[in-house]
Formats: C-alpha cells, structure tokens, sequence
C-alpha cells in the first residue's frame, strides 16, 4: 500500500511539500523511493543557497539511477537535514518523516497552487 | 572456496629454497628496506600458481560464455589482437623517444585516425581521449572552443530522455545547460518536439543512433537538418555504432561530432575497468580546434604537429591508450570493408532473433524492427515482489551473465539485452532457455528467485553498502 498523504502537496517528480507557515519542507514520496531502489547518496544544497521551482536543487542516486531533485517551490534552504546525507540509506523507511531534505523559505505562495494534490498525485502515479 | 589474498595465506616462516648470496652493491643508506620482511607473504611457486589459477576460475568473461550486457557491445575480442599489441616493437617503446624511433606508431595512429574518418564519414580524429565519457567532455570542449571563435553564446545542449546518463553529465561538466526532451510513443526523438527546444541558445544536441532502446532514429536527417538551422552542432554518441556500422554514417546522416568507444565497437577486453579508448571525430569546421599534438604526415615522414593555434590543447598525457589503437587498427584491417559491415548485419539479426524468442514470454514495451539490441521490461513481476534485479541474480545461478537492468530509465525495470555478433545461434538459444526458466521460477517458486544467486560462493550481496563503502585494499 503507498501512503500519500492528503496535507501534503505533490510534483510529477515525486518531491512532497509540507507548508508551515512562511516555510515549504521537501521530501521525496514513498513512491519515489520504492522506484529509486537502495539509496546510496544524496547530495543537498548549502543553507542560504536559493532554490528555483522547477528546478534542480540536488541529487539523489541509488544503485539504479542517479536522478535531480526538482524543488516544488521558490525560495531559501533555511536547513537541510544532515542525517539525510550521513545515511542515504535509511531515507525510504521514513519518506514524510524523517527522511525530509530540506526547509525553504517559501518566495512566492501562488507557486503553490501548480502543484499537485494528494488525489492528483495518486491518479498521477496509478498509470 | 573463496579464495583469500596472499597476505591471509602468509606463512610466518619464509621459505627457503636456495641460499642467497651475499651481494655487495654500494646503495645509498638511504634506499635499503629496514625492518623485516614478515608483513610479506612467504610462498612456494606452486602455490602462487594456485591462488591466481583459482582467482582466474571465479572470473566470468567473454571467454567462457555469452555476455549479453546491453549498451557495452561486449564481443569476442580476438587473440590475435592481444599478440600484435604485445610486440616488442610496441611494449617497448616510450613516448619521449625521438619521433624518426617510432615511425611505426605514429604510422598506426595517423593510419587509425584515417580508417576511423572513413567509416564515420568525418573529416578528422584525435585518439587521445581514454574512454566514451572522455571523447565526450573532449568533444564538448571542442564545440564550446568553435562557438567562443565564432563569437555566438550558447549555453544550451538537448538530450533525450533515453540517453547514456555520461550525455548530460559531460555537458554540464564542460559548462553547459542540459535540457531533456521526451522520446516520442516510438521511442524515438521527433522532430516536431525537438523543435520547441531549438534556439539561438542551441549549442548542441547528443543523440545516440541506434538510441539506447536499440532503434534506429528515422528523422536523424530532419533533426539535423532543424539543428543546423539555428546554428546548432549535432554530436553523436558512438556507444551503438556496433549496430549500424559498416552500413551507414554518422557524417552522413548530418552528425558534425562524433565519439567512438574503441573498446566496444572495434573489440578491446572491457569491463573490468581496464583501459578503453574514446575517440573524437570532427567535421571539417572542427578541425582546427583538434586537441594537439597531431600526427602529421609530410614527404613519407610521420611527426607530431603542435601547430594549430586554435586547439583545445591536450586532453590527455602522450598520445591516448596506444594498445587500445593497436588492436582496433588490427581489429579493422583484419575485418575490411565487408568485414566490418558483417558486424552491423550479424549483431543486428542476433538481437532481433532474441526478442522474437524472448517476446514470447516478457512484455518488449517498443517492439520494432530493432538494430544490435532491445529493452524488455520487468514491470508486470512487481505484483509478485520480483523485480528486474531478482531476475538478473537468479540468471547468475545458472551460469549467464545478466543483461544491464534499470537503464534506459524510461523502461520500468528495464532489461537491456545485447547479444552482439560474435554469438552463435545455440549458445543464444541456450541464453534464452535460461531466461524462461528463470521466469517459470519466479511464477512457481518466487523465493529462490528472490535470495539468489546461492549457487556461487559469493551470495546476495547489499549493493547499497557495495556502493557507499566499497573496500579497496585489503
């Protein structure tokens, strides 16, 4: 069973974003991960660096594929969550917990409503 | 039995066989080893004999069966080739020797490069790059130097999403943009997408014919012909050449820039690391940005021309991985003209014939006439916990190496199958009954599947940890 769940919101690339007030958390879906396989490394912008919807803010490669991370919105990296990086291997036991990348002061809210809700994510990942 | 390294086989005694006379030589104090020699393995020759006798036999080659690993043309490379490069004449030379010593090698690269223009329809070649990725960056380079001279800024290069992962990578390594586009329902690239990408930022687009689903591109003409248009480059990726060669050309189908990976095509030992060799052929417009030096031929006297003012400079010490050269010359003049066509026509008719046989039983998503190899795909055993990875291992178990899985990404858990030329049709028929019953396993007795391969001495192993803390010396 894939959990997809309904607060969060959801790109084609299979990242997730958690909105808390002014900040975006990024993850990366459980079904990403079941298709990414073993991870293996993954590599995270520098707190302070900008990232652009849309576009790549790092990389994630398991023994299958290594594969851009797309930021669901605009904005700072306000932290990045280092266990990420000392263990790749341990991110698909805990896609929307603890295995989030990083946190983002959101620019610019309106990026918001071009991403994709649970239900159209859930279509989305059916076919 | 696994075979341990010749430190865990140490003897703490060493052996004695013979009295060592006592040598008087007057080296420096400093030069002579102290302290004693019993970190160093002690052993008979008999034993040494052994233990990489019985390293050889763990070894899975090309030599002992079919090695269908798609995307590495993994061939029989003949014995002859190993004996011309293992002349004294060759083994013994040195790169800084006087050139009017070494005719005969600069003979052989300035030779290699013309066979290679011939059969790419390009207009020059350096060989020094090492391997694929190499001959890219170098090519790159080369493009990014012709629009620098030309004073045009572009900054953008387009690959598909079928292409070798090293596409886009050497593209980025080189300082440029990389924008994806999406194969079309074919499996190919159309003309009609790639034309929303093309711009005056165009730089260049990479392109691998036959594409990395083994099918051949049919609009490479139109794309070529839209690509020049803008001012753009097209660079081809010479990792399939084995599926065409001999027949058609690059240069003939529009391509300015061209690598080759000598070690695939023209037959070199590959896999296990060692050297490759990725060569870089240019259009004529290209020419003058050619790494140096260059192999230069005047009055029947071969020299190393530094003398192109517009060269990227060099991309590599010396002159490329000379052995490499060495057994692709022989490789091609052995073959000839018909030879090498023979290539394209076995290896593409191989390929065909198993995806007839292996389509009976495993969905082939782009099922078309297909050149040196094809992509099945795995998806349909997710609902049984079996994935492509599973199914490899257990083909391990029954003596066959796997073919590539996971790549190209845009098959879900893709196998990749090359058979190349040098196959013959038992020992495909043999891969094939070996593959059904791998998948009459995973229908019947899904777990053997799952934890193998048992039958060898090495197991499971966890290729994540493989990945991240891969040990290197004992």
């Amino acid at each position: 069973m894939i959990m997809i769940p309904e607060e969060l919101k959801y790109t084609d690339t299979h990242e997730w974003l958690r909105i808390e007030g002014d900040y975006g958390i990024v993850g990366i879906t459980q079904y990403g991960f079941e298709k990414l396989g073993d991870v293996v490394y993954v590599e995270l912008p520098e707190v302070g660096s900008k990232v652009k919807q849309g576009e790549s803010f790092g990389v994630i490669e398991s023994v299958k594929a290594a594969v851009d991370l797309i930021a669901p919105v605009s904005g700072t990296v306000e932290e990045v969550n280092e266990s990420a990086k000392k263990s790749p291997e341990n991110l698909p036991n805990d896609p929307y917990g603890k295995s989030w990348l990083i946190k983002v002061k959101i620019e610019n809210p309106s990026e918001i409503e071009k991403l994709l809700s649970g239900k159209a994510y859930e279509e989305l990942i059916k076919e | 039995m696994l075979e341990g390294s010749l430190f865990e086989k140490k003897r703490s005694k060493v052996t004695k066989y013979v009295d060592t006379p006592k040598v008087e030589l007057e080296i420096p104090e400093r030069f002579l080893r102290r302290g004693s020699l019993s970190k160093f393995p002690s052993l008979s020759e008999l034993e040494v004999v052994r233990h990489f006798t019985n390293l050889s036999r763990l070894n899975y080659g090309i030599d002992n069966n079919i090695y269908p690993l798609g995307s590495c043309s993994m061939k029989y490379n003949p014995k002859i080739n190993e004996s011309l490069a293992e002349l004294d004449e060759f083994v013994d030379i040195h790169p800084y020797m006087d050139e009017e010593y070494v005719q005969g090698a600069l003979k052989i690269i300035y030779e290699l490069e013309r066979l290679l223009c011939e059969i790419t329809g390009m207009d020059g070649f350096t060989l020094q790059p090492s391997a694929g990725a190499h001959g890219e960056l170098t090519g790159l380079l080369i493009a990014k130097a012709y629009f620098k001279d030309k004073k045009e800024e572009r900054d953008l290069v387009i690959v598909p999403d079928s292409a070798h992962g090293t596409n886009p990578a050497s593209a980025v390594m080189a300082g440029f943009k990389v924008v994806e586009v999406k194969s079309d329902e074919r499996g190919l690239v159309s003309p009609s997408t790639i034309k929303h990408f093309l711009n005056d930022r165009t730089a260049l687009i990479m392109l691998t014919n036959p594409n990395t689903l083994g099918l051949f591109e049919e609009d490479i003409e139109e794309i070529a012909y839209l690509t020049h248009k803008v001012g753009g480059l097209l660079y081809y990726d010479g990792a399939n050449l084995n599926g065409i060669v001999g027949i058609t050309r690059p240069g003939d189908m529009g391509f300015d820039i061209v690598h080759l990976n000598l070690h695939k095509t023209f037959s070199t030992p590959h896999g296990g690391g060692g050297p490759g060799s990725g060569p870089l052929g240019v259009k004529d417009s290209l020419v003058p940005f050619l790494p140096v030096p260059r192999v230069s031929l005047k009055e029947g006297v071969y020299s190393l021309d530094y003398d192109f003012p517009k060269s990227i400079g060099k991309v590599k010490c010396f002159y490329g991985n000379f052995t490499v050269l060495i057994k692709a010359y022989s490789y091609i003049r052995l073959l000839g003209r018909e030879g090498l066509r023979s290539i394209a026509e076995i290896s593409t008719l191989n390929a065909n014939y198993l995806q007839k046989r292996i389509g009976e039983f495993l969905e082939i998503p782009y099922k078309r006439l297909c050149k040196h190899e094809f992509v099945a795909s795995l998806k349909s055993f997710r609902s049984k916990g079996i994935r492509a990875l599973d199914i490899a291992k257990r083909l391990i178990d029954k003596g066959f190496h796997p073919p590539t899985i996971y790549f190209p990404l845009i098959v879900e858990e893709a196998f990749m199958i090359e058979p190349t030329e040098t196959e013959s049709l038992d020992s495909l028929n043999r891969f094939v009954s070996a593959l059904r019953e791998v998948i009459e396993e995973a229908d019947i007795n899904p777990d053997i599947v799952k934890e193998a391969p048992k039958e060898h001495i090495i197991k499971r192993i966890d290729e994540a940890k493989a990945s991240r803390m891969l040990k290197v010396k004992w």
